[in-house]
């Protein structure tokens, strides 16, 4: 009996730590507070329209061809798929009965008007460093909008990530609610910039590679990878080397304009700048980019798992990419890769096409497109697919080229690889 | 020395700017829906194993509808939507405008089907079905299929499999126009035997010589169809 009480005392330590590691974010979870603050006026609106832009929310509560902000929209993730909510003031499917108080929670700590705990596929691990002041705006720019009834879709995750206990789990993990704190020693630019980049521009939710259960792989922060179910990469933010001052310009004006003298917002990018960075003041603009040009070198990413070409066949890929690439490339990416300014990106030093991952650029040929329409490049030139006019074989060989020509030195592409997308 | 053949040499000249830039530089246009091109063809004239329609000549403003559709989901088309999705409805507008005003070719595409499948064809065509109220679809799309401006297409130059397709689409609600979609209310009337025999007759019909769309409709709409002001 003796015995037998001991081993229960044991096994109820570990038991009693683990519920109290799942409970712990909510024993520490202030209750709502309601501000005292005036009710929302026109300038205050106004201000929430921008900083809803800058979070870029409207392309995840919309679904193609509806009401804006009226939710709906598929979200794929390894792990099943989730819906985004009506954000209109809709009182029944809708926001029209939340209270700044209860949106603030929802930004701050990732928790529902009736409590239960919301799917992070909605990025409150970033936007809990947004403001009380700035989420106020937001909530009233919201309720501004025409409402629009569009019920709650149930979202179709596998067990057991649909369970509340799961959510637990992966909060005790991977968020923490926090805020954002002023560096005294930096400067304003550079706090403003941290606090886009950080809160509302969520941007490690993608430039961050994610670990095996969803969380922002945090030890590798802004250093690039797949984004999760798109079949895009994307690129690291943490730069191996100090960005020049040309190399900073140039990505301020990919961020406003779509289209820089580097290369063209492709693939989720160009939504982020249509949806978002195209609104926002060249000040913002200008502080985001000081912010990352500031992050930390991360180091090289992981080596992606990739089918081996030897060098025999390289190089039969070499040859045989050339001509290919006269005939289909060439007219508007040039004989030798140089491309037009602002019209077609050169090909000859492109980041995008010369990565350790050719992901992108097979999918930039299989699928063609178009640069975001911004006001500052309302008419973007556009690639035409190829899926239907290239063999696996030709685009593995045509991408062969390009990677290892002009100066380029990036690894053979199989046709193996091109034919995963 | 006198030039004697001025015309000849400007011929010429034209001639080789077009050739090497792949497009007249007076018509920015052209360069920018270069993308469309390697589907659509030169000019929105699709070759005649292209299952991708011929849109030059198409009204601008049907044209207009078509790219706002696949852009915002009514239409279903994994390339068509990634190409669209972050462009504007205003360069939208400008890129249908660019097509609108294109020359068509006639592309010979001599019709499989037997003729009584082509007779049935031409009086569902012609006539409708007035006992189903099914109207012909000559009272919108014009006498010669040649459609009306600004929203009604043309059905002329397009592939059997392509129209088909379409009404396809429409019965089974992947292809959807602004409500009251009445090709969609149409298509759903029609049983498969018949769409194909439609489509077969519209498919052998050639592009007359005068073919552009009519200018404006002169008697009403006999249904209610929400794309068309």
């Amino acid at each position: 009996m003796k015995t037998l009480l001991k081993w229960f005392a044991l096994l109820l330590v570990p038991v009693l730590a683990a519920l109290l590691w799942l409970a712990w974010p909510d024993l520490r979870e202030p209750p709502v507070v309601e501000s005292t603050a005036l009710p929302a006026g026109a300038g205050q609106i106004e201000q929430g329209r921008y900083l809803a832009r800058a979070g870029n929310c409207i392309a995840c509560h919309t679904q193609a061809g509806q009401a804006p902000y009226s939710g709906g929209r598929r979200i794929g993730t390894p792990f099943g798929d989730v819906f985004s909510t009506n954000l209109t003031p809709d009182p029944e499917t809708g926001l029209g009965a939340w209270t700044p108080g209860e949106f603030w929670r929802a930004m701050h700590h990732g928790r529902s008007r009736d409590g239960r705990l919301l799917y992070p596929a909605f990025p409150y691990t970033s936007y809990t460093r947004v403001s009380r002041q700035d989420s106020d705006a937001i909530f009233a720019y919201l309720q501004s909008l025409p409402p629009v009834a569009a019920a709650r879709q149930e979202p179709e995750l596998r067990f057991p990530y649909n369970t509340q206990l799961a959510l637990r789990a992966w909060r005790a993990l991977y968020f923490r609610p926090g805020e954002h704190r002023e560096h005294a020693q930096r400067t304003p630019e550079w706090n403003r910039g941290a606090y886009l980049v950080e809160g509302l521009g969520h941007c490690n939710a993608c430039h961050t590679a994610r670990t095996a259960l969803g969380g922002i792989d945090m030890a590798r922060n802004y250093g690039g990878g797949p984004i999760p179910t798109l079949g895009w990469e994307a690129p690291p933010l943490a730069a191996a080397q100090p960005m020049s001052d040309a190399e900073a310009a140039d990505m301020a004006e990919l961020l406003q304009a779509g289209t820089s003298r580097r290369g063209v917002a492709t693939g989720p990018m160009a939504e982020v700048v249509f949806h978002s960075l195209q609104y926002l003041r060249t000040a913002d603009i200008d502080a985001m980019v000081t912010y990352i040009r500031s992050l930390p070198p991360v180091g090289d990413a992981p080596a992606p798992r990739q089918p081996r070409v030897s060098a025999a066949r390289k190089a039969e890929l070499m040859r045989s990419g050339e001509p290919i690439y006269r005939q289909h490339c060439a007219d508007c990416h040039g004989q030798q890769g140089e491309g037009r300014d602002h019209v077609y990106p050169a090909l000859a030093g492109n980041r995008m096409l010369t990565g350790a991952s050719a992901g992108n650029a097979i999918r930039s040929v299989l699928m063609g497109g178009y640069g975001p329409s911004t006001a500052r490049h309302p008419q973007p030139h556009g690639m035409p697919s190829f899926a239907q006019r290239l063999t696996p074989e030709e685009i593995a060989a045509v991408l062969t080229y390009a990677r290892g020509s002009w100066g380029n030195e990036a690894a053979a592409v199989s046709p193996v690889e091109v034919q995963r997308h | 020395m006198k030039n004697r053949y001025p015309t000849a040499w400007f011929m010429a000249l034209m001639l080789a700017c077009a050739g090497t830039a792949g497009a007249n530089p007076a018509e920015p246009m052209a360069e920018r829906v270069q993308a469309c091109a390697g589907c659509h063809g030169e000019e929105g004239r699709s070759a005649t194993e292209s299952y991708a329609p011929s849109i030059a000549g198409k009204p601008a403003g049907y044209l207009h509808q078509q790219l706002l559709g696949f852009r915002d989901a009514r239409r279903n088309h994994a390339v068509m939507q990634q190409m669209l999705a972050w462009l504007s409805d205003d360069y939208l507008r400008d890129m249908a405008a660019y097509y609108g005003t294109r020359e068509p070719a006639q592309v010979p595409r001599p019709s499989q089907a037997t003729p009584a499948v082509l007779a049935r064809g031409r009086q569902l065509v012609e006539q409708g079905d007035a006992a189903r109220r099914l109207p012909a679809c000559t009272a919108c799309h014009g006498d010669q299929l040649l459609g009306v401006q600004p929203a009604i297409p043309g059905l002329l130059n397009l592939r059997a499999e392509y129209l088909q397709a379409q009404l396809g689409a429409w019965r089974n609600g992947a292809r959807r126009a602004p409500a009251p979609d009445c090709m969609a209310d149409i298509a759903r009337r029609l049983s498969g035997e018949e769409i194909a025999a439609i489509t077969a007759w519209i498919a052998s019909r050639e592009l007359p010589q005068e073919h552009r769309p009519a200018a404006r409709r002169v008697q009403p709409l006999p249904i209610d169809c929400g794309g068309v002001p």
